[in-house]
């Protein structure tokens, strides 16, 4: 199939070859990562260490998936910072609700 | 962008550029409006993440110095490696967070498939495109059957379940509680369970509607609906939001199971 490749625009059912690479490259960094916090989950004392390896693998983990397969990185500059910045909101949000939680404990 | 921008009439209405003539973001109108919509359902999912963060934080954490030995108990919040221990088949084997870690890897599997699919669409490769997006769906109904299997388990608990004791009638009487509904469960306060329901159903709702939807272009792909057409970008719609329930996934697998 490979030499038929430049009659590919008008012979209608040739197709390009795959570009597989870089996803398959992102998915093995994805698995990589999920293996490491499994034996960090095993491994290491529970703390605020251990949370703050977790938070740092996932948002790697994150990063891949979006930037990657949901291919956000690719896209123009306006599209990223709209998506990106009522994220950046909910994570404060999260946080400042943990520190709430934790100050409903302490007055119980 | 300026290119797009014409007064002739028979460039307008090309794919690329919306009503308006112009295409902003560099997105085409559907792409863009599943992304806002995807921003959308992340406000949803957060506000059950921040929710189980609150409720968390408000309780009790179980230290070994004060509690003892662990064993499940309403007073404290509970370790999640001594609740999700269990793998089909394997009964009374101490597993801690292997079926988890199986039903993580079902969906980033079934997310890279997805995004060959995707990928297969670009190229107008009608064959790998059906291949792929078969076995999205195949992903996606291992993961809804695990998770099905998650949550009988979660409900029917343990052999020994938890002990309580309770105020009935001025008197303090001892009960052995099993498994888990939303007002009481065996393996820690009654929010524990309820955010397990809220949190890893919602999840559960998004995955089923996303194998409907992927069945759907699935059949679409196979009668040769987007060949005609001339573009698969159905396909990474769709795309977007499997992945976004992957993303949901990953967060959950973080905060609800490795925290």
């Amino acid at each position: 199939m490979s030499d038929h490749n430049h009659h590919a625009d008008h012979a209608g059912t040739e197709v390009a070859p795959a570009q597989t690479k870089r996803i398959w490259q992102v998915f093995i960094i994805l698995s990589a990562v999920t293996t490491v916090e499994f034996i960090i989950a095993f491994t290491i004392k529970s703390g605020y260490f251990k949370t703050s390896l977790f938070v740092g693998l996932t948002i790697v983990k994150a990063f891949y998936i979006v930037g990657e397969f949901m291919h956000l990185k690719h896209e123009v500059k306006g599209l990223i910072w709209a998506i990106l910045l009522p994220t950046l909101f909910v994570c404060w949000l999260l946080l400042a609700m943990m520190l709430e939680g934790g100050s409903i404990f302490n007055l119980r | 962008m300026a290119t797009t921008v014409t007064t002739e009439s028979t460039e307008l209405f090309d794919k690329k550029t919306w009503m308006g003539g112009v295409e902003p973001m560099n997105a085409s109108y559907g792409k863009l409006m599943m992304w806002f919509f995807l921003i959308s359902d992340t406000f949803t999912f957060s506000a059950l993440l921040v929710t189980y963060g609150l409720i968390r934080f408000s309780f009790p954490a179980y230290d070994p110095a004060i509690h003892g030995a662990f064993q499940f108990s309403n007073l404290y919040w509970p370790i999640p490696e001594q609740v999700y221990n269990s793998v089909p088949f394997l009964h009374g084997v101490d597993a801690p967070l292997i079926f988890v870690g199986i039903m993580t890897f079902i969906l980033i599997f079934s997310s890279v498939t997805m995004v060959l699919a995707v990928e297969a669409g670009h190229r107008m490769d009608r064959p790998t495109v059906e291949k792929y997006m078969l076995w999205t769906i195949l992903g996606g109904f291992a993961f809804l059957g695990c998770q099905a299997w998650e949550w009988s388990h979660f409900i029917h608990g343990t052999e020994q379940g938890m002990s309580i004791k309770e105020l009935v009638g001025g008197e303090w009487v001892s009960r052995t509680v099993f498994g888990a509904n939303l007002t009481e469960n065996q393996y820690g306060p009654p929010a524990f369970a309820d955010l397990f329901f809220f949190i890893t159903g919602f999840h559960g709702t998004h995955v089923f509607s996303g194998v409907l939807l992927n069945v759907l272009i699935f059949y679409r792909t196979a009668t040769g609906l987007y060949q005609r057409r001339g573009h698969y970008e159905m396909v990474e719609k769709v795309g977007l939001y499997w992945h976004f329930v992957d993303l949901v996934w990953v967060f959950v697998f973080t905060f609800f199971y490795l925290v």
